[in-house]
């Protein structure tokens, strides 16, 4: 893929309104080529659709965004090309195998009908789901289906993998399993992973950096453990989440 | 890179990879359908229920009305066409239903966020709306030649048929994609859909002809593709048929028809995700 100097992901004063909602607002940041990036944030503070518009499925309203130096405004096709991206829904075809998933996106992407079979074959084994590449993916447990759309999502090598809540939804097994192939397939494909979550535990232990959301803007940016370090001491993710995005939770029976 | 005149040969293999690539995404697209209509047919049989009871009961029963016959042949002979234009529309025309569907699952995101050109995403799902289609001609050919109704079976015929099929499923599926693209929910989609059905079928020359129609509705059903569709299968289907507007008309228009819809569907087609 493309070996550009400067940073693979990129926002700058990046914003969209929904009619009178500013839903992202002015957001700046960079992401490193190579790097595990989490989103964090409450519900409705703009972390989909600052996703949805580095992934080109909504133009900003303002504000610049790039994708290896593609401006997604601007060449939406060659950001396409870079990116893969696990939306919040399911996006793999229930009726269809997951080998003929497989097969719809490695026909998409263009990926040459020779190297086609092969390709399909080793990432349905390198996410786990050799066995089960004959069935209906309607019958896939949640796990399996993100594990596919992470395969699908990979099979033309992007620069970027975006992920809206991938792991929100599944048992603990699930969101483990999610996760080892993730980071077996970062260590293989050294692609940036860009993903959003709400378990906190996660971001902590996923990612190099992380993105504090709220309210449409970036409230914090850092590796988890700077981010701890603002409020000192003892303080866990949980807490900076709770000081910066002004949601602390009421001592039980302090309530009125 | 100037464009010299030795790049001319660089520049036609180019274009062949190009093109061999725009039909690679449409026919993934269009392939997806076809499969998934393998793995379930139950829908392709339960519909081809209703042409047939146009044709049985219908078509017998309209056949003993006179003055509805003007091409002199049989009234079964001038019903089967129209009925064969009238079920590849009504399967067509809640095509778009299927694209809201699939927003609302999550399966359009994958083909969205896919570098392939919203033009080649609107064709192949057009030409996945085709297969449907065929198979209604099968299962309405069959009946009809049951019936005793002078089918030609011509392999140019035939043929052509075929793509006429193919031609007006991707017409009426790519409007009903335009109208999805634009009302956004299943809810209003239903209502709109029932709405326009009606009007296209009835507003043709599928099951009357035009002659017996008052004027102001003649002029709606020479602007309806449909009756250009109907007119063509009419002259196609029949051992012996022949077109009223002429069979080149019936293609242009068609065809006219149908780049307009793709080129309005392409720029549409991207805001079901938005």
């Amino acid at each position: 893929m493309d070996v550009s100097p400067g940073p693979i992901v990129s926002a700058k004063d990046l914003t969209r309104r929904f009619g009178t909602v500013l839903a992202v607002d002015h957001v700046s940041l960079n992401i490193a080529a190579g790097e595990l990036f989490g989103l964090i944030g409450p519900n409705g503070a703009g972390k989909s659709t600052l996703m949805k518009m580095f992934t080109t499925m909504i133009p900003p309203t303002s504000g610049r965004a790039t994708i290896a130096g593609f401006d997604v405004a601007v060449q939406p096709q060659e950001v396409r090309k870079r990116i893969g991206y696990v939306p919040q829904l399911l996006s793999a075809d229930g009726e269809l195998t997951g080998y003929e998933n497989m097969l719809l996106s490695a026909r998409l992407y263009l990926i040459p009908s020779a190297a086609r079979e092969s390709r399909v074959q080793a990432a349905l084994e390198m996410m786990g789901l050799t066995d089960v590449k004959n069935r209906l993916v309607q019958t896939y447990s949640g796990g399996m289906a993100r594990r596919l759309e992470i395969a699908q999502s990979t099979l033309h090598r992007p620069a970027v993998l975006f992920m809206d809540e991938p792991t929100v939804g599944l048992d603990p097994g699930g969101r483990r399993a999610v996760w080892e192939h993730v980071r077996a397939l970062h260590r293989e494909m050294g692609a940036a992973v860009v993903f959003s979550t709400h378990y906190m535990d996660e971001a902590e232990a996923v990612c190099d950096r992380l993105a504090l959301i709220a309210h449409g803007k970036v409230a914090a940016l850092g590796t988890p453990d700077e981010l701890k370090a603002r409020l000192g001491g003892q303080a866990s993710l949980d807490d900076v989440f709770a000081e910066l995005t002004n949601e602390r939770i009421a001592p039980v029976g302090g309530g009125q | 890179m100037s464009g010299g005149p030795s790049s001319g040969p660089v520049r036609r293999t180019a274009m062949l990879d190009s093109a061999g690539a725009y039909l690679t995404q449409v026919f993934a697209v269009a392939d997806a359908e076809v499969i998934k209509l393998r793995h379930d047919p139950t829908d392709l049989i339960s519909r081809a229920v209703q042409p047939i009871l146009w044709l049985l009961l219908f078509g017998q029963v309209m056949a003993h009305v006179r003055g509805l016959n003007t091409t002199g042949g049989d009234y079964l002979d001038f019903l089967a066409p129209g009925i064969l234009a009238q079920s590849v529309l009504f399967v067509a025309i809640f095509y778009g239903l299927s694209a809201i569907w699939e927003r609302d699952l999550g399966v359009l995101h994958r083909y969205m966020v896919s570098p392939a050109p919203r033009s080649a995403l609107v064709i192949g799902k057009a030409l996945a709306s085709s297969s449907r289609g065929l198979s209604q001609a099968v299962v309405i050919y069959a009946c009809a030649a049951l019936m005793g109704v002078g089918l030609s079976f011509r392999p140019v015929d035939l043929a052509l048929v075929a793509g006429l099929i193919v031609l007006a499923s991707a017409l009426f599926s790519t409007f009903s994609l335009i109208i999805a693209c634009i009302v956004k929910t299943r809810e209003r989609f239903m209502g709109v859909g029932q709405f326009l059905t009606m009007p296209i079928f009835f507003a043709s020359n599928a099951i009357y002809p035009l002659t017996l129609m008052p004027g102001w509705l003649r002029v709606v059903a020479r602007i309806n593709p449909l009756s250009y569709q109907v007119d063509a299968l009419r002259c196609l289907m029949l051992k012996g048929g022949h077109s009223q507007f002429g069979l080149g008309l019936d293609a242009g228009v068609l065809l006219l028809v149908t780049a307009l819809l793709i080129v309005i569907a392409t720029r549409l087609y991207p805001r079901l995700t938005q």
